[in-house]
């Protein structure tokens, strides 16, 4: 009698842990559910008050009650594309230097000053941006050639703040998200996968391409996680952009980000429409966020899948012996 | 067919492009550290750290209420998060086969990746809008909801790494499922679990975007949990894009001390990792 009312309360036990712990993981996906209950809510107001126009019109009027998304889009895609453009090909170099041809000696240094770039707060770089960043745009635009601002591309006033600083900013913050994901990647890559290059003969530079494109998913993945580190960011980029609501093409003109509009108008929202309309804007960054790293990380995890395989083959044998 | 003298070229010119792209990345990071170091050691004394503001035009003054309100904000962040963290974490790594695991590992790794701006506006609408005040509590819920994922996702790591022998030890004594996790698992596993958390303060002590509109700023100084708080990170941004000589002296002394707090906080926790990783090659 006894032992089988003891083995059953050993389970009951193990139950308890289950759903003890299962209770605080579930707060944690309730977090997140609720992060896009609350966004929906509160922008309905918007919602129905403008439907698609929101992001098609460029009027941003608060007193007249009027509000059009369009350039905040536009300065989101746009500094995030000139960061992922600036940054790939150096945090891809960089991955490479690190994972494939420095001494190993000053692997670990390397990765630690790369860390550390994505350690200094974002509020740092803007000040940094501000003072340092951009007046030194500013010379460079001043330096820029009269018939070169003819160009659509570098049109407008040497002011300093601009697409320019923001893209700059932006992409030595990306740097070490996309650089360390591609190491990672890079790892994974087989030895024989080299070996069997040289064995052909191959140039480093033909060996370490086989090993990239037979990385490419994940590194298609780490360049994602970038793009999606450039989307939200918004301190430093708030400070350097110029915050002028404007669709331009120019490099040199002052612009806004969704991130931006929301941090500077936020508090100043009186009205319940301009609020819902901020609201919309952070709803749509979180949609859109979403699903970037959502397929970053799917393209990331396909290229790791061997890895992960071994550490679950680790973990059943315990899981085993549990149940 | 290019010759070989071709190919040699292109392959050292990719070497030195890689190269290059290491000095491209440590060039910003040198420049940001000296300025901030060479800007802010003029302006940091002992009157920063005790001191409180001073009006516009009124040359010293420090940071006082700024440094302890981080430092409230950042420890309700950790009182919300650590709970939350560390047992969703065991869960994720205890039940780690099921359904519903993977969709706490993907709710956590979607909420890593939600924007901190994002986070901002959700504390508003939960914690600001109905009391219709800023407060120190909203601002740390921000910050909560940005250490969970972190601190889960070590912890679940750091389960999974200790060896099975020792769970099956337990086990095999008797011990229940809990007893083997709290008793045998979770402290082999702590070292880590703590470097995570560490590395977890380290990212929220440097956020400035869900504090905007959640815990405010406040010129006076404060312990009042449902009043608005300044913080470190909003008074380095008030600071910045004032016009006044002073509060960019004082701007730049906040960046070095919100420097130094990172990096110390980011250091302790690398060597720690290297410890634990030294013992797991044994």
């Amino acid at each position: 009698m006894r032992r089988p009312a003891k083995g059953r309360s050993g389970r009951a036990g193990d139950t308890g842990f289950r759903f003890a712990t299962g209770a605080f993981a579930l707060a944690l996906v309730l977090i997140v559910a609720a992060i896009g209950f609350e966004l929906v809510r509160q922008s309905m107001v918007s919602v129905r008050a403008f439907g698609l126009s929101f992001w098609r019109t460029s009027t941003w009027d608060p007193i007249a009650g009027e509000f059009g998304a369009l350039p905040f889009i536009w300065g989101t895609l746009y500094s995030s594309i000139l960061a992922l453009v600036l940054a790939t090909p150096v945090a891809l170099g960089i991955a490479v230097f690190v994972s494939e041809l420095c001494p190993g000696w000053l692997k670990q240094p390397l990765v630690f000053l790369t860390e550390l770039l994505a350690a200094i707060p974002s509020i740092v770089y803007g000040l940094w941006g501000i003072f340092v960043l951009v007046p030194a745009v500013r010379s460079l635009q001043e330096a820029t050639p009269e018939w070169l601002r003819q160009v659509p591309l570098f049109s407008g006033p040497p002011l300093g703040v601009g697409m320019l600083a923001a893209g700059l900013i932006l992409a030595i913050m990306v740097i070490p998200f996309t650089s360390s994901v591609a190491r990672e990647v890079l790892k994974s890559v087989p030895a024989a996968q080299r070996e069997g290059a040289y064995a052909l003969g191959a140039t480093r530079f033909e060996a370490i391409r086989a090993a990239l494109y037979f990385a490419r998913t994940g590194i298609i993945g780490a360049v994602m996680l970038g793009f999606g580190r450039a989307l939200g960011e918004t301190m430093a980029v708030t400070m350097v952009i110029g915050n002028n609501p404007q669709v331009s093409a120019s490099l040199f003109a002052p612009q806004y980000t969704m991130a931006a509009v929301i941090a500077n108008e936020f508090t100043e929202a009186a009205d319940e429409l301009y609020l819902a309309a901020l609201v919309e804007i952070g709803l749509v960054l979180f949609i859109v966020t979403l699903i970037v790293n959502s397929l970053s990380r799917l393209l990331i995890w396909s290229m790791a899948q061997p890895t992960r395989r071994r550490v679950a083959a680790v973990v059943v044998p315990a899981e085993e012996s549990a149940a | 067919m290019m010759s070989a003298r071709l190919r040699r070229l292109v392959s050292n010119l990719f070497v030195a492009f890689c190269a290059l792209s290491v000095l491209i990345a440590l060039v910003p990071l040198a420049f940001v550290l000296f300025f901030v170091v060479s800007q802010g050691i003029q302006a940091v004394n002992f009157a920063f750290f005790t001191q409180m503001p001073r009006p516009v035009g009124e040359p010293g003054g420090g940071m006082a209420n700024a440094i302890v309100g981080t430092l409230i904000v950042a420890g309700l962040g950790s009182l919300m998060a650590i709970p939350i963290g560390i047992l969703s974490g065991v869960y994720m790594a205890e039940y780690s086969g099921t359904r519903f695991s993977s969709a706490v590992r993907f709710a956590a790794d979607t909420l890593n990746g939600v924007p901190s701006i994002v986070i901002g506006v959700f504390a508003y609408g939960v914690a600001v809008m109905p009391f219709r005040q800023f407060s120190a509590l909203a601002g740390g819920i921000a910050l909560g909801i940005m250490m969970i994922p972190i601190i889960a996702r070590t912890t679940e790591e750091l389960i999974l790494l200790v060896p099975g022998t020792m769970r099956e030890g337990a086990l095999a004594l008797g011990a229940t499922r809990a007893r083997a996790v709290f008793s045998i698992v979770l402290p082999a596993a702590l070292p880590g679990i703590i470097t995570g958390i560490v590395l977890a303060l380290a990212r929220i002590a440097g956020e400035t975007a869900p504090l905007l509109f959640t815990s405010f700023n406040n010129r006076f100084f404060t312990t009042n949990l449902t009043q608005p708080i300044s913080t470190l990170t909003v008074q380095v941004f008030t600071y910045a894009i004032s016009p006044y000589e002073d509060w960019h002296r004082q701007a730049w002394a906040g960046a070095l001390v919100l420097v130094t707090i990172v990096l110390s906080c980011s250091l302790v926790a690398r060597f720690a990792t290297r410890r634990i990783e030294g013992l797991r090659g044994q």
